[in-house]
């Protein structure tokens, strides 16, 4: 079980979280003018690294706020947690 | 003094090195990766092939399933290719002489709300339309077909029915791979172990090679089998794919009499469970919720499955978990697969199986070899192509097909 460190109430057990998948991900600036492929990348298609990932997890039992995280989806280890709104921060390889 | 060890039992398969060139190759040798090779040297006379494995076979996914397999899936799409995919496990163990235990003890899904139920009823429905065995049976049904069962009203999710497939079943899966793999050897395939692909040669949009830890290896069409790391290779060859990579877990107990005649899945409480035939009962349910290549996840998703399990079976309370292991599962958005071509020339995908590809394994490798070999989808796989995202013409599975496994 992951002990996550939600940036609002502090380290909590992986059982208190939503997953929320790659991290960073925005709604298109001007959707009308999408084709079916940038479509198709915005709906279906995410990153997948082996290695270092940014993530969202919600405080789902707790204060309920989404945050980011990096983590390495090799060895599940949490390198970084930061709030919304902020920049990724610059790990070797994050994607 | 300690006796003289026995004789080492007959190789199944050569383990060659490398040529410098073939045919094709194969990368990932798991369940899909044999079969494709075995049906391009079967169905397609392509026997200059060779499958490159960067483990040991079947180390991957297939010798760690629940090797749950049936057919009963609602749209018409996948009915047709899980169908074909159970048509060829009834001839299987004759043609490829190797009896790996395939047993078609039938598989219950049951329903335990209204909603379950009106989405069983019409799946049994889709099913039968589809020429797939399929009913909806009763409580008093369910419990005469698995008598451990606890259909009473006194539980949190009392069991409303259940839909049934008859000829569904489980089959020995490491067993599987070798029949696969003995068959590809006799055949003049090679299957290469400790050998991982690390790179794509290219001339052009075309693939002509790989680049592996043996050194370059020059093909004439590549197909990918790579199942939880299969976005890492599309990353080799430039292209990305709709994936999810995720641990998903299973579990035995120790060995017990026979108690469970048949597979029961439960896709609201989320378990299933079904008996080997050495006596563990082996259970699973769903993934862990992150992305992970770990090969391993959390034990709080062993503990809800075991809760649900001896909420269904009373008598599994007095039972102890043995073994629990996890696999990296490629996960698609709409729960169904990609067998595909790709952007690449002469490159093709297979994958985004998920959680479960056991059962599509000769299905798999059957439409996939078509398409390697006639650089064109069967129809089987024609829906499955990797255009469906950007069409919106998606299979969604999700829910609809009882439950992933
Ligand atoms: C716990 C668990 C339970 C499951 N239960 C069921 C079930 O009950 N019923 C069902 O139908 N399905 C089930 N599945 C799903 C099923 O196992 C998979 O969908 C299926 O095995 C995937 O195909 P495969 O056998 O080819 O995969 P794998 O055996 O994973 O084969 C992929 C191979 O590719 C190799 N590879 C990866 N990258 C490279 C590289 N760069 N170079 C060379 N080789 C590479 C890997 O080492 C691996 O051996 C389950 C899966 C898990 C993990
Ligand atoms: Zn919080």
């Amino acid at each position: 079980m992951l002990l996550i460190e939600c940036p609002h109430c502090g380290p909590r057990d992986e059982t208190e979280y939503q997953y929320g998948g790659e991290a960073h991900v925005a709604y298109p600036e001007d959707p009308s003018q999408l084709s079916d492929k940038e479509w198709a990348e915005y709906l279906f298609y995410r990153n997948n690294p082996k290695g270092l990932i940014a993530e969202r997890w919600a405080h789902a039992v707790g204060c309920r706020r989404w945050f980011n995280v990096v983590r390495d989806t090799v060895t599940y280890e949490i390198k970084a947690v930061y709030r919304i709104g902020e920049p990724k921060p610059e790990i070797g390889g994050v994607k | 003094m300690a006796d003289l060890l026995p004789e080492h039992p007959d190789f199944l398969w050569r383990n060659p090195d490398p040529k410098s060139s073939y045919d094709a190759v194969i990368v990932g040798g798991g369940g899909h990766g044999l079969a494709t090779a075995y049906y391009l040297a079967k169905n397609h006379g392509m026997t200059n092939i060779a499958v490159l494995e960067r483990g040991w076979l079947a180390g991957g996914n297939m010798a760690r399933n629940t090797t749950i397999i049936r057919s009963n899936y609602l749209w018409d799409e996948s009915a047709a290719m899980y169908e074909h995919s159970l048509k060829l496990w009834e001839i299987l163990p004759e043609e490829l002489e190797y009896d790996f235990l395939f047993s078609q003890r039938g598989v219950m899904n049951l329903a335990h709300t209204l909603g379950d139920v009106r989405e069983s009823v019409r799946r049994v429905n889709a099913n039968k339309l589809n020429g797939i065995d399929a009913e909806w049976i009763s409580p008093e049904q369910v419990k005469e077909l698995c008598p451990i069962i606890n259909i009473g009203d006194d539980i949190r999710y009392p069991v409303m029915g259940a839909t049934y497939q008859p000829r569904a079943g489980i089959a020995k899966h490491d067993h599987v791979a070798w029949a696969f793999a003995r068959k590809c050897d006799e055949m003049g395939v090679d299957i290469i172990q400790n050998c991982e692909v690390n790179g794509f040669v290219m001339d052009g949009d075309r693939v002509v090679g790989v680049e592996t830890s043996r050194g370059r290896i020059n093909a004439g069409k590549v197909g990918l089998c790579g199942a939880g790391h299969s976005s890492v290779l599309a990353e080799l060859a430039g292209f990305r794919l709709p994936i999810q990579s995720h641990p998903l877990q299973a579990l035995v107990s120790e060995l017990h009499e026979p108690v469970h005649p048949t597979v029961v899945m439960s896709n609201h409480v989320h378990v299933y469970v079904s008996q080997a035939h050495k006596g563990e009962l082996v259970m699973g349910a769903g993934v862990d919720a992150y992305n992970g290549y770990g090969q391993r996840g959390a034990f709080h998703v062993i503990e809800d499955q075991m809760a649900a399990a001896v909420e269904l079976f009373p008598i599994f309370a007095r039972a102890h978990v043995l073994r629990t292991w996890g696999g990296i599962v490629d996960v698609t958005l709409d729960a169904s697969p990609i067998v595909s071509k790709t952007p690449v020339d002469q490159m093709y995908v297979n994958c985004g199986w998920g959680t479960g590809g056991f059962k599509g394994t000769p299905g798999a490798g059957y439409a996939f070899a078509h398409t390697i070999a006639n650089d064109e989808p069967h129809p089987l796989n024609e829906p499955f192509a990797l255009e469906r995202f950007e069409t919106g013409v998606l299979i969604d599975e999700h829910g609809a097909a009882a439950v992933a496994h």
